[in-house]
């Protein structure tokens, strides 16, 4: 083959039709945009807002699922160990939640999570228990930085897993990545049947749940481990009594020469970290529940240029950002008009005309936008204004 | 009417000021009920009806790509009126509302959604949302009554250029797109002030100048082309041109029915100082009218047949008004208060009644018979062609005569009972 460069002008006129067909087919639907009117047909096209469909919900144990979804066309895949971020409705109200994906790039191109229903979770509740196959549901691309590190770069081959509840899921969709399994358990793959040539990683995981049956993925890991592609050390809070960091070395006696990763509830990845520490170690976490909103009665206000102020839980921000100089926009100041809503971006603020509280959790529900006239602090706001 | 304050028999005289405060609580607790039971049946109603309108459009505009064939015209430009009454009323005025914010739903959101007709969504928003649903029927602040260019209170001065209203009234009607963008765009008062070149002004006319453009091309231009090949170019203009006209005649007629019929209540400024929430609530009851009918009634008015209740609660799902209705009414019987409803040809019937009525100096209908038409005739003809001065004087006259005639009429009324 030859190395001609390509003309740039050979390819101008489809890209300059294209163009021209796009500004005609925008012209045609405003004011609206022609996207608007493919999305009746074909809301998982390439083009479209990322979206994905759920095909299957697979019940794990009695509270928790795997959701099976077939992502839009423009889904640009995902290293294992990483999550999604998923808009769903629920009660009519989209919600916004990250959960790890459990099986690791599929053939099918289909993504899946598993999520355990925590109680007064609205929307792991309803996706475990309510979702049905069909459901339109939004994403954005995989993200995260608890991935296995690229072995091909002299990675660690020596690996060390804890996990707690639902901070399984992370690592199953790695596990399970490194060894497919089918039904039938543990495929013999190239890189197990050579464990000896050191290409496979030693991986012990330690994994903690309540109970045996309440064990997300379970059968898994044993299997797993009857197959010998990890040592499965696991603890069951009413078997075993609840977790002691001082027994870890006892379980793998060559921590230090381990890579950690972990991921589960706050309380235990900061002990786990203080104990690695301790020894000089590092550990890679990941925890999705940030602490929950609490309301409370007022709370500091701060905006998007750094600029703070203290509101009592009875002024609407709106006359306390004013008072305290900041440029807001108003209307008709009596929660009839939307003509104030800003983002917020975290905290929680209460409704004065009913005390229903409306939070924003970072990372988890997007902003949310509020009507300043009528909403005062309810702890800590972070406006995005 | 006249400003509530100044009626002989105002119709809240009998409400303490407990009364209004109570009324307001058992009103706040009607919306909390809706607000607690908002959900996912609302999402679905909302999704399905700008799925519907969606494609009744597309199909629409396809049928038009024919509409060379007369049937096509008549189905094509039947269905692209409903479709765009749908746009307006149901879904973009709702949505414009915020209606439709707690779903979260950045698409279906009263900060970025942008609507089918003239005015741009924003602009719309601060005259109609904030100005007109705060102040209404407040005379001298809300501008909705007679939009600036009707008089219709009595309340509201008289001037020759009213004696045209009901010319004014037609045209807007079937410019109503283009009137409401003016109106939004202040655009009387902004020349009465010379202020046309204030730089928020010109911005604002931009913008404006912007989406009629745009709109304008969509329906007058790209759509005709595009039905070029088939020889339908001038049949679809027509088609779209009935279709905006058709949409502006009924937008136009179910907005007069809202606030314009007689039985409708206005309000002194004065009397919105210090206005509680309560009287608020009484204000909204007593400014608003409904259009009884049918289910399909509701829909094509954007459930403004609701009226009442849309300016009670303008951010409840307008799907849930004919639900709540009852209970409004319920509270209006309990607390001895007129709701304003009836069906539609009476409410149209009523609102140009009024427009044609207050064309007229207040009195002069009533103290003019065949005996005194000339001078009667003569003085309209001063009142219009001379100064403010003397039509201050001729007014006085008028309403004074227009008073002892009336007090006479009802001496003789009582005179005849006690006979009876």
């Amino acid at each position: 083959m030859s190395t001609t460069l390509e003309l740039p002008a050979t390819q101008a006129p489809s890209a300059r039709l294209r163009d021209r067909l796009v500004r005609v087919a925008e012209a045609a639907t405003t004011p609206l945009v022609p996207a608007d009117y493919l999305d009746l047909f074909a809301p998982l096209r390439s083009g479209a807002d990322l979206r994905g469909r759920i095909e299957q919900v697979h019940p794990e144990t009695r509270d928790a699922a795997t959701i099976l979804i077939r992502p839009g066309a423009d889904w640009a895949g995902h290293v294992p160990g990483q999550y999604v971020r998923i808009g769903i409705d629920v009660d009519g109200v989209r919600q916004w939640r990250a959960y790890s994906l459990t099986h690791g790039p599929r053939r099918d191109g289909r993504i899946a999570i598993t999520v355990k229903a925590v109680p007064d979770g609205l929307v792991s509740n309803h996706l475990v228990h309510e979702a049905r196959p069909g459901t339109l549901v939004h994403l954005e691309q995989a993200a995260g930085e608890f991935v296995l590190p690229d072995p091909g770069e002299g990675g660690h081959a020596k690996l060390l897993f804890v996990t707690a509840g639902s901070g399984i899921t992370p690592v199953i969709g790695m596990l399970r990545n490194l060894f497919p399994s089918t039904d039938e358990g543990v495929l013999r793959t190239e890189r197990l049947a050579h464990r000896d040539q050191h290409s496979a990683p030693d991986i012990v995981v330690i994994h903690v749940a309540p109970s045996h049956p309440d064990s997300i993925f379970i059968r898994d890991l044993e299997a797993l481990g009857e197959a010998g592609a990890i040592r499965l050390v696991a603890r069951y809070d009413d078997q075993h009594g609840l977790l002691d960091l001082a027994d870890l070395e006892t379980w793998v006696p060559d921590l230090q020469e381990r890579r950690t990763f972990a991921c589960g509830p706050a309380g235990l990845l900061d002990a786990l970290q203080a104990h690695h520490q301790e020894r000089g170690l590092t550990v890679t976490t990941e925890h999705f529940r940030t602490a929950r909103v609490e309301p409370g009665e007022g709370g500091t206000i701060t905006f998007a240029d750094g600029k703070t102020l203290e509101a009592d839980g009875a002024t609407p921000i709106l006359d306390a950002a004013e008072t305290a100089g900041v440029l807001m926009p108003s209307g008709c100041r009596m929660g009839i008009c939307f003509g104030c809503v800003l983002p917020l971006k975290e905290g929680a603020v209460r409704d004065l005309r009913n005390g229903e509280i409306t939070t924003a959790v970072a990372g988890e529900s997007r902003h949310v936008l509020v009507q300043t006239c009528i909403s005062a602090a309810a702890g800590a706001c972070h406006l995005d204004h | 009417m006249t400003a509530i304050q100044k009626k002989s028999d105002n119709p809240i005289a009998h409400l303490t000021p407990e009364d209004i405060e109570q009324l307001g609580r058992e009103l706040d607790a009607i919306r909390q009920d809706v607000l607690d039971s908002r959900g996912a049946d609302d999402a679905a109603y909302i999704r399905k009806v700008i799925k519907t309108q969606r494609g009744l459009e597309l199909g629409s505009r396809a049928v038009l790509l024919f509409s060379v064939f007369p049937p096509a015209w008549v189905l094509g430009t039947a269905g692209l009126s409903v479709s765009k009454i749908l746009e307006n009323m149901e879904i973009g005025h709702n949505v414009l509302h915020g209606q439709w914010d707690w779903m979260r739903d950045p698409k279906i959101h009263s900060t970025t959604w942008e609507w089918d007709f003239a005015t741009p969504a924003a602009q719309w928003q601060h005259s109609h949302n904030q100005i007109h649903h705060t102040y209404t029927n407040v005379i001298g602040k809300d501008n909705d009554l007679g939009y600036g260019i009707m008089r219709v209170d009595e309340d509201q001065r008289w001037s020759p250029f009213h004696l045209a209203q009901p010319l004014w009234c037609f045209l807007n009607a079937v410019f109503f797109e283009y009137g409401i963008a003016a109106y939004d765009l202040d655009l009387g008062a902004t020349i009465k002030k010379k202020k046309l070149k204030d730089p928020d002004f010109q911005r604002r006319a931009k913008e404006v100048l912007a989406k009629v453009r745009k709109q304008a091309t969509k329906d007058y231009v790209v759509h005709p082309l595009l039905s070029l090949p088939t020889g339908s170019f001038l049949p679809t203009v027509l088609a779209n041109f009935t279709a905006n006209t058709v949409r502006n005649l009924w937008g136009n007629s179910v907005i007069l029915c809202g606030h314009f019929p007689e039985g409708v209540e206005t309000f002194e400024k004065r009397s919105i100082e210090g206005e509680t929430r309560g009287e608020w609530y009484l204000r909204q009851m007593l400014g608003a009218a409904n259009i009884s009918g049918s289910k399909a009634m509701h829909i094509m008015s954007g459930n403004l047949s609701h009226q009442i209740e849309h300016h009670l609660f303008p951010d409840l799902p307008s799907n849930r008004y004919a639900e709540i209705a009852p209970k409004v009414k319920a509270l209006f019987d309990k607390y001895e208060l007129t709701y304003c409803a009836r069906p539609f040809p009476q409410q149209v019937y009523s609102a140009w009644h009024k427009v044609f009525r207050l064309s007229l100096p207040n009195g002069w209908l009533a103290t003019t018979n065949v005996k005194n038409a000339p001078q009667q005739l003569k003085l309209l003809y001063a009142m219009s062609t001379k100064g403010p001065k003397v039509r201050r004087a001729a007014q006085a006259r008028l309403t004074q005569e227009a008073r002892r005639k009336e007090a006479a009429k009802s001496k003789a009324a009582e005179k005849e009972t006690v006979a009876a």
